[in-house]
């Protein structure tokens, strides 16, 4: 990053544009809601953070020791549904999505303004209700709230849970059909599909999972409300019902919200590998169209979460099969972004190193999910340790690594500052170490036996644990260390000049922060995707040329 | 192929050495597809690093033939997985005939088994050893999973229905049994463990204890306490079809389909007997929902088995070196 010590801030932009706490929950700049929203995953993100420790804690030791065998599955549910509903699908789009989408396609602000400002407060009336839940004393279903436990037997706050599930989904909805109607009208003139940066098509691509998938999710909520409280026999055996159902229904949103959760951090990796090394993705439209793959074929797998469920052999068959399918388009995408950088001018910087870090665990995760696709062992290893630490690599090191990584890209143009880049890269090495000791010995647990949402386990599989929970411990260290730095710079950093990594992209032509209207004038774009330099130079001696 | 993982359990049954060496196989490909993206990233990042800030390198605008051939290439791998994967599958929950049956009821937090001879035990399940054994399993209250990590099976026991899984055990021995399923606060003290036998200690085992006589002769005591006998009478003059010779048969039905008359038709028709009603037969069956237990609908199928289609030797054991069954031949 250049330090460029003597840049003068534009004098109003959107942050200091209006004062006072009103102006900022009423705001509808799609930059402050990004913020507000920023604010909120945050704090679930070390919430969810304190139920993890727990966790770590307790399986220190085979025996049950620190809590209670009840208190630690609140602890495991708790820790799922947080990470997962309130900070895990939200972050990149809500937070990064929100603040980029509008300013990568060069318009003022989303399509519908006081629709996003809503979706942001859905959300909150819906975190609500699950931290009401915690309060409570939280609810032991784990997130998957498999029938008939969940509608029948538990004792735990399921429906006040379930209600916060549901209301969240719809800022979700609100969300995905935002950038969907603001992708497809108001891109900025001479901005065609495939100019977009593939940030924009990665997000386009999860809007159309999160609209499709996310009313599924609020129907099966409600069809388990209605048998936990009307005694309407859905799921239960016992009223009439079928567990296994709310096993397809639960999974045919849930398996695609694994990729609400990746594909957008996909969208920032393609950011960042191109930016950062200053070149064009190779294949772009393979990179772009596999978003839009990986979205369908999505919606075609969720079977494969239920290989011992009792459901048909030859549908786990064809559940299989899809799954491999589904997995090309992702590896289309880490054989591009490698190839990416053959001859680029590759920076070290932090947003690089999360790329770098996203690609390793990426890897790991995505192969293992060969692993688990496969029939045979996926037999073994369901509900193991080893499924644990495949859907953490592909959670933790994919989203969180993408949504760090891209934080720290657009840091300077969401505040204005620099931070600072020896403590980030820092930060960033520690997070990555503490990451593979907390769940590569997982990978190892599960292959021998230990299954998950265990309370205590047998002796011989002590030694793994520990490492784990002291690998977690340092990962903490690094998701902190970060928190700091980054509320250092907004007071005390550098300013940051408009485009301080000489990267391309609509969002890096406008000053840092941005104005709220985004731009001093409509942008014309005459350039492709990734073209460095001064691409509105090289266009015009590109005319020039031609003439 | 055998091949043994460095932290792989025990290899127990005549799956393990399978799975492992999938598993094996998806290792050396993870190791090498890891490798070798690794050292390209490293090189490139290296060779190609930012000389100066304003470097701006030259365009490379991607290739076709690379994209197709990176992608067909990991789908065929994949295929080959996928197949490999998929037979091993189709193995464990196709369970042979001469299968040794023994029979499970879960619930929180136990595990209850009965097999055919009579004997009951709770968290502990013995096995004799090199003989194929169908396990089917079914729960009082919520979903649990049969899980044994040395013999690599797992199966959901799920409410409301019976889920079959087989074995053959390879090695003489004691082995974790886990609940693998989540389901509820004692989930992680739903463990208990598996006993491999030698064939001669397994007899010896099985001629220990089993107070109430066979399950089969339970399941008929059943028959007549509740009295399914005057409905089902074995000379044809009852109200309802004679059962002797039903199991494994099919069925003509009233709606006119059909159903072959496995364990999970003749729990059906017990507990709901209009969802599938015989052709030629009025629905005058009553339920036995709430009045009969997972354990005794079990001795009840054991015993319909045993009078079943195949001679009553034959049902459920037919191993040479299997104990006489002591099951009897239907009374009259
Ligand atoms: C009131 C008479 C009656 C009693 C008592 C009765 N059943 Fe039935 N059962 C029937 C009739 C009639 C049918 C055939 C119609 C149907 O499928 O419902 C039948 C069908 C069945 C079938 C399916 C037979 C086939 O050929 O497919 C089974 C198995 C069965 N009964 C078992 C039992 C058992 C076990 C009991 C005792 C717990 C029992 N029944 C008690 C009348 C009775
Ligand atoms: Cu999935
Ligand atoms: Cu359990």
């Amino acid at each position: 990053m250049e330090t460029v010590a003597e840049i003068t801030p534009p004098r109003t932009h959107y942050l200091n544009a209006t004062y006072g706490v009103k102006s900022w929950l009423l705001t509808t700049d799609h930059k402050r809601i990004a913020l507000l929203y920023l604010a909120s995953v945050t704090f679930f993100f070390f919430l969810g953070g304190l139920f993890a420790a727990g966790i770590r804690i307790e399986l220190l030791t085979p025996q049950g020791d620190f809590v209670q065998a009840e208190t630690y599955n609140r602890m495991f549910t708790m820790h799922g549904v947080v990470m997962i509903f309130l900070f895990l699908i939200p972050a990149i789009p809500a937070v990064l999505g929100n603040f980029l989408v509008p300013l990568m396609i060069g318009a003022r602000d989303l399509a519908f303004p006081r629709i996003n400002l809503l979706s942001w407060y859905i959300y909150t009336v819906g975190a609500l209700f699950a931290v009401l839940a915690i309060l409570f004393g939280g609810v032991d279903t784990g997130w998957t709230f498999y029938t008939p436990y969940s509608s029948t037997y538990s004792n735990g706050n399921v429906i006040l849970t379930g209600l916060g599930v549901f209301v969240v989904g719809f800022s979700s909805i609100l969300t995905g059909l935002n950038f969907i109607v603001t992708i497809h009208t108001m891109r900025a003139p001479g901005l065609t599909w495939f100019r977009l940066p593939l940030f924009i098509w990665a997000h386009y691509a999860t809007s159309l999972i999160m609209i499709l998938g996310t009313p599924v999710i609020a129907v099966t909520i409600l069809l388990l409300a209605l048998e936990r409280l009307a005694h309407v026999g859905i799921f239960d055996p016992a009223l009439g019902g079928d567990p296994v159902l709310f096993q397809h229904l639960f999974w045919f949103y849930s398996h695609p919200a694994v990729y609400i959760m990746v594909l957008p951090a996909m969208g920032v990796i393609s950011e960042l590998i191109a930016n950062m090394s200053r070149k064009r993705i190779f294949g772009y439209k393979f990179v772009a169209f596999a978003s839009l793959a990986i979205a369908a074929f999505g919606f075609l797998v969720w079977g494969h979460h239920m290989f011992v469920s009792t459901q048909s052999v030859y549908a786990g068959m064809v559940f299989s099969f899809l799954s491999y399918a589904v997995a090309i388009p992702s590896a289309v995408k880490v054989f591009n972004w490698t190839a990416t950088l053959y001859k680029g001018s590759i920076s070290y910087d932090t947003p690089m190193l999360y790329a770098f870090g996203f690609i390793g665990f990426f890897i790991i995760g995505g192969m293992t999910g060969l692993f688990l696709a496969a029939l045979g062992v996926d037999v073994h290893v369901h509900d193991t340790y080893f499924v644990v630490a495949h859907f953490h690599y592909i959670m933790v090191g994919g989203t969180i690594m993408g949504y760090l990584g891209g934080l720290h890209y657009w840091w300077p143009k969401i505040t204005g500052r620099l931070y600072s880049e020896a403590w980030a890269r820092f930060a960033a090495l520690v997070i990555f170490v503490g990451f593979n000791l907390t769940f590569f010995p997982q990978f190892l647990l599960g292959y021998m036996g230990m299954p998950r949402r265990y309370y205590a386990y047998p002796p011989e599989f002590q030694v793994l644990n520990v490492m784990s929970s002291a690998g977690a411990s340092i990962l903490g260290v690094g998701y902190l260390i970060p928190v700091i730095y980054l509320i250092w710079s907004m007071r005390y950093g550098p300013h940051a000049p408009a485009n301080p990594w000489g990267a391309a992209g609509l969002e890096w032509r406008t000053s840092s922060p941005p104005p709220t209207l985004n731009f001093e004038q409509v942008p014309v774009v005459t350039w492709e995707a990734y073209e460095f330099g001064d691409p509105s130079e090289n266009a015009e001696s590109r005319m020039e040329n031609r003439g | 192929m055998q091949v043994s993982m460095p932290f792989s359990p025990d290899q127990a049954s005549s799956y393990s050495g399978q799975v492992d060496s999938l598993f094996a196989f998806l290792c050396v490909l993870t190791i090498l597809f890891g490798t070798v993206i690794t050292l390209l990233i490293i090189y490139f990042a290296i060779k190609y690093r930012r000389r100066h800030k304003d470097e701006i390198p030259g365009q490379v605008e991607g290739s076709m033939k690379l994209e197709v051939l990176w992608s067909v290439i990991p789908f065929l791998i994949a295929m080959g997985i996928f197949v490999w994967g998929a037979n091993i599958y189709y193995t464990m929950y196709h369970a042979p005939s001469e299968a040794l049956d023994i029979y499970v009821v879960a619930k929180q937090w136990m595990w209850k088994f009965q097999h055919l001879d009579g004997q009951r035990e709770i968290n502990e399940l013995h096995v004799p050893l090199g003989r194929k054994v169908k396990i089917t399993m079914t729960t009082e209250d919520v979903i649990h999973s049969f899980y044994v990590p040395a013999f690599r099976i797992k199966l959901d026991v799920v409410p409301g229905k019976y889920s079959t899984v087989w074995f053959e055990a390879t090695k003489p021995g004691r082995y974790h049994l886990f609940c693998a399923e989540y389901c509820g606060t004692g989930h992680s003290r739903m463990i208990g463990w598996v006993e491999v036998m030698e064939a001669s200690e397994y007899q010896a085992w099985l001629a220990g204890g089993a107070a109430e006589g066979s399950l089969a002769s339970s399941g008929e005591k059943l028959f007549q306490q509740f009295a399914c006998i005057t409905c089902h009478r074995s000379d044809g003059q009852g109200r309802g079809p004679v059962l002797q010779g039903l199991f494994g048969k099919e069925v003509p039905l009233q709606n006119g389909g059909k159903v072959i008359a496995d364990e999970s038709y003749i729990r059906e028709s017990i507990l709901s007997p209009r969802a599938k009603v015989v052709a030629g037969f009025q629905p005058i069956m009553p339920t036995f929902q709430g009045q009969v237990s997972e354990e005794q609908l079990l001795q009840i199928v054991a015993y319909i088995k045993s009078i079943g289609a195949k001679a009553p030797g034959e049902a459920g054991v037919s191993n040479p070196n299997a104990p006489a069954p002591a099951m009897k031949p239907p009374s009259q």
